[in-house]
Order: structure tokens, then sequence, then C-alpha cells
């Protein structure tokens, strides 16, 4: 498994190659079966519960905080954590709580849209590997190494160089470097269930082959993307928060939590709280992202194809 | 096991790369070229004298037909010159070299302490029970999601501002390596322990295990000595990845720490459009990074007769 990240497909579409972009944290015992679906470990229902309370945020940060993210009190700059203010002010007296709620719109935003991006190029790049022609698959999986050759940051910086600094681009940035990841997953998805019987059984009946693939073959392709977005969006959040601290994200006074935490490096000497919930909040996140894509994952391996 | 087919195995790996990475310099290029606006103005960044676009013409070659440009831009890149940054006003490669060694070091040390931290954690916790593997599964996960930058944060406020171990910023003595290395390790050490161990549990059930310990193997002796090779593969095809993502870290973590490096040039480079030096560092990382894969996946082959014998 070693000679090449392009190797045939085992049963298994996801493997270890492709799981090492993610935070692929889920690791139980493997000699344990538990039947998907029917039991849920602890960490798993917490984790859940953690991403509904996390959208909850995302569309009504109002409802969880009365202050505005953007305009502060300038008589009560950086003052420490109490009942009023619960993760304390920043140095320009904004409640850094109302910041760090309001900043999950941007995260799971930034990180959704480029997982949209992976996503689309990603499953009609993989698509047309995983279907007859060899030249084709050659050519895919090579364009797949060139992409993956590129660190993810040092790639995303090159697009934001070329495209300049924004959420829409940082989006897009993340997005194409993580068009390997889906694409590799689909493509042997696709080999796998172009193999499977009830495509043998349907090319006997007769049936053509643009409407084989369109019933049979791309629905099955299609059920793994969710399964792959939730694995890997903990990854695209953590480098989406990473060039966002660089500053080639979204700009201040924007409350993203990569932002807040580059506006918190200055203040270190006299205040830790702006320094510590964003990053805090970035942490948890992507820690529920990876329980629950890997559960998901051990769910769906057991009915591939 | 003919040597001949091995020699094949390892050349056809060689190809392969090549090819690799010919067409990450192929693909630049036309990224180059199929971007909007006139390549001198793409080059030259947010800077513009009289003459500029001029001597930017002259020096790519610009009134060439595409294929003589192409082939002109390999030979440059072979012989290591990538242009000319007209921000800076240097030569990319000088830009570059100069400030190639923090950045090194940087990377270096946080491999090695990610590559000593997961093989302890995995080889002290790999099949010892639940409750071992339970919090062992946790601190990987923990590790592996948190941010370098907030790492990098905490540690400061912590042991620099509050303990006053170690310097805020700067690379000037070898303390001042102590923070940031720590804080790129930890993350992908997370990753690599996690590999690691459950590579290492799937090994301690096989039969050989049982025949090692019948001989009256001692336990510190069968993990380290025979499970830990054998579980190593797994991990060793992280090595390639593991590279790249401490490069990019790199250029997170010198920020944080206010280190001099590679990556601070870079991201001044991408702040003032200066696309010749981000082309050279990103072209330079994916290069090392295929390298690196190319010669972990030939060293494997070496190593492990299972993968010879197909």
């Amino acid at each position: 498994m070693t000679a090449s990240p392009h190797s045939a497909p085992a049963t298994v579409a996801l493997s270890t190659e492709d799981l090492i972009g993610s935070v692929a944290g889920t690791s139980a015992a493997p000699s344990r079966v538990v039947r998907p679906g029917l039991r849920h470990p602890p960490r798993f229902i917490l984790a859940a519960g953690f991403l509904v309370l996390l959208a909850v945020v995302a569309l009504g940060p109002s409802l969880f905080t009365g202050y505005d993210p953007l305009t502060g009190d300038v008589s009560e700059t950086l003052q420490a954590p109490s009942w009023v203010h619960p993760f304390g002010t920043d140095r320009l007296g904004r409640d850094v709580l109302a910041r760090t709620l309001y900043g999950t719109r941007y995260s799971l935003l930034i990180g959704l849209a480029g997982m949209a991006v992976s996503a689309a190029a990603g499953v009609l790049l993989g698509v047309l590997a995983g279907l007859r022609s060899r030249l084709l698959d050659e050519a895919v999986s090579r364009l797949f190494d060139v992409l993956s050759s590129f660190p993810g940051v040092l790639l995303a910086m090159l697009v934001v160089t070329f495209l300049g600094q924004g959420m829409a681009n940082i989006a897009l940035a993340v997005g194409i470097a993580g068009i390997p990841k889906f694409g590799r997953v689909v493509r042997a998805q696709t080999q796998l269930v172009r193999g499977a019987d009830y495509v043998t059984h349907a090319a006997i009946y007769g049936l053509g082959r643009s409407r084989i693939f369109l019933r049979h073959v791309l629905p099955n392709v299609l059920v793994a993307v969710p399964v792959i977005a939730t694995i890997y969006i903990g990854n695209t959040i953590l480098v989406v928060s990473g060039l966002s601290f660089l500053g080639l994200g979204p700009q201040p006074p924007t409350p993203e939590w990569g932002v807040m935490l580059a506006e918190s490096r200055d203040l270190l000497r006299v205040a830790w709280w702006p320094g510590v919930f964003p990053g805090l909040a970035v942490t948890l996140t992507v820690i529920a992202f990876s329980i629950v894509g890997g559960a998901l994952q051990k769910s769906f391996e057991g009915r591939l194809a | 096991m003919p040597a001949r087919h091995l020699t094949l195995r390892i050349l056809s790996r060689l190809a392969t790369s090549l090819v690799v990475a010919w067409a990450s310099v192929t693909a630049t290029f036309v990224a180059l070229h199929a971007l909007p606006g006139r390549i001198e103005d793409i080059l030259a960044g947010d800077v513009d004298f009289p003459g500029l676009r001029e001597a930017i013409a002259a020096e790519w070659g610009l009134d060439r037909s595409l294929p003589a440009q192409y082939v002109d831009f390999l030979f440059r890149l072979a012989h290591g010159d990538f242009g000319t940054s007209y921000v800076l006003r240097r030569p990319v490669i000088e830009v570059v070299g100069s400030q190639l060694r923090p950045t090194v070091e940087l990377a270096l040390a946080a491999g090695l302490l990610a590559v000593l931290l997961a093989g302890g954690l995995a080889l002290a916790t790999a099949g010892r029970g639940r409750l071992a593997r339970g919090l062992a599964s946790s601190l990987e996960l923990v590790a592996a999601s948190t941010p370098v930058f907030w790492l990098g944060i905490l540690l400061l406020m912590a042991f620099s501002f509050s303990l006053r171990w170690f310097p805020v910023a700067g690379a000037k003595s070898w303390n001042a390596l102590v923070l940031p290395a720590i804080a790129l390790a930890l993350p992908t050490a997370g990753l690599l322990a996690q590999v690691l161990r459950e590579s290492m549990e799937k090994t301690l059930n096989q039969p050989f295990v049982t025949t090692v310990r019948a001989r009256g193997v001692g336990e510190t002796a069968i993990r380290t000595r025979h499970v830990l090779r054998h579980a190593l593969l797994p991990a060793v095809t992280l090595g390639g990845w593991l590279i790249g993502g401490l490069l990019g870290g790199a250029v997170i973590t010198e920020k944080v720490f206010g280190r001099p490096g590679l990556g601070t040039v870079t991201l001044g480079a991408v702040l003032t459009h200066d696309v010749p030096v981000v082309l050279a560092v990103v072209l330079l990382a994916a290069l090392i990074h295929v390298a690196a894969s190319t010669l972990l996946d030939i060293l494997y082959l070496l190593i492990d007769p299972r993968l010879r014998a197909v």
C-alpha cells in the first residue's frame, strides 16, 4: 500500500491514506462489532449535541447574547470575565462571548463553502476517473497527486496571492486543496459500485448505460459525499482559522475566531481571555466533527456498494 | 526475490514521482498564464517603477511563443533560478535561501519531537486495556484538533509571559526554538500516534507475537523489537504528508512566535502580491514533499520483504 497513493482500491473506499489529511479522531476497539445506528457511545451523543447547538448558535446568535459583536463600550475595555461579560471584553470593550458566538457563523460558512467546492469538483473528477477509460483514470489520478503534493496551507496562500484576501477566496482556496480528498474516495467508490452485483444485473436486464449510471451508479456514489464532508470539515475549519489568523481571510473587525486570536496575540501580556475562548471554540468544533465523522464513516463502511 | 524486479519497482516509483514533480511545475506555469490580466502585472506585485514592466518582459521572455517560454521556465527552474522578486528587488533564490535555516530548524525539531511523542505514546498504551486506550485516544484527538496557533498562544501565555522561561519572540538562541517546536509538533504527534497505536494493536493480535512471547521474550522487547517494527509501515506512509504539514504549519508557527524564516517571508510576499517569491516557496515545498514521500516508499520497499513479493 505504500507504493503509491492511487493503488487499486480495496473493499473499503476510505483508506488510511485518504484519512490522514483529516482529523479522523475516533478509533474505538476494532474487535468489538457494534451494529451501526443501534448504539451510540456517549461521546458521539455529546459531539452530535454540540454540533446541533453550534448550528442553532450560527442561525441566531442574538438568542444567546444581548451584546453586539462589533460595537464596544469604551469604558469597559479589557474587563476580565465576570457575570456581565462571561468571556470578558476585548481591547475595544467588545463582549468576547458575543464575538465568539457570532464567529460560529463564519467558521461554519467558510468551512461548508470550501467543502462544497471540493465536493463538486471532487465528485466530477472522481466519477470520471472511476468509469471505464484507463487513460482518463490515469490523467485524473495524476492531477490529484499534483494537487496533494502542495501542502494545503501553502496552496491556499498561493490562491490568495492571485485572488486577494477575503472570505470567499479562502473558501475557494481550501476548496481547491480538498479536491483530491473527495476525488480519490469518489473514484474508489465509483469503481466499487460499478462492479457490484446489482449493476451487473441491471445490465443483464438490458438497461442502457446512461440509465444504469444515472439510476444505479451515481446515487450510490453520492451517498458517500456527506460522509466524506463530515470527516474533512474539521480539518478544513482548522486550515481556515489558520489562514484567518495569518490575516488572509476575513478582516477585522469581523468576529471570526482566527481573526480574534490574531488580535489577542498582542494583548497576552495584559489579558488572557481574548486569547483563550475563541481557540477553545475552534478546538471543540473540530473535535465534535471528528467524532461524528468517524462514527458516520464506521456505519457507512458496513454497507458499501 | 530477484534483484531485477526490485530495481524495476524502484525505477517505476521514481518515474511516477518525476511525472508528478514535472506536472506540479507545469501546473504553476499554466496557472500563471491562465490568470486574467497581463503577466507583467501579476509578477510585479504591489510595486511599479518606470521600466519595470519592460524588465519583467525581458526576464521572462514574454515576447516569445508560449512553448518557448515554457521550455525556458523549466530550464531556469532546473538551474535553481526562481526569477526576481520585484517587490524586494532581489533574486528570489537569495531571499528564500537567506531565510531557509530557521524554518528548517523549526520543522526538523518539531518533526523529531512529534515522532518521539507519538512513538512513546503508542508504545506505552497500545493493547494495555480499555482505560489506557480511552486515555490515549482522547489525548490524540485533542492534540490533533487543536490549531497550531492557539497552542502557540497558550504556550506563550504560560511559559513566556507568566513564568518567563522562554523568550517571547525571535530565533536568536536555542531556547527560542522550544515553544514553537512544541506548538508545531503536538497536532502532528496526535495524528501520528493515532495511526501508530491502531497499527500496533492490530500487530499485537497476530500469531507471531504469541510465538515470540512463548519463547520467553520480555514484554518490552516484544514491543520495541518486534511489534513496533512491524507496525511502522502505515505510520511511515504518513511521512510525506507529515513533512508537507510541518512546512505549512511552520508558516503559522512563525507568525505566532514572531520568528524570522521562510513563513514570515512568504506571508509578506502574499500580502504584497510578490508572486515570484510565493511561487518559489510553494514549488519548493511541493518538490520536498514529493521527494520525501518517494524516498520513504523506496526505503520501505527495501526494508519490508512483503512489499516486494508482488
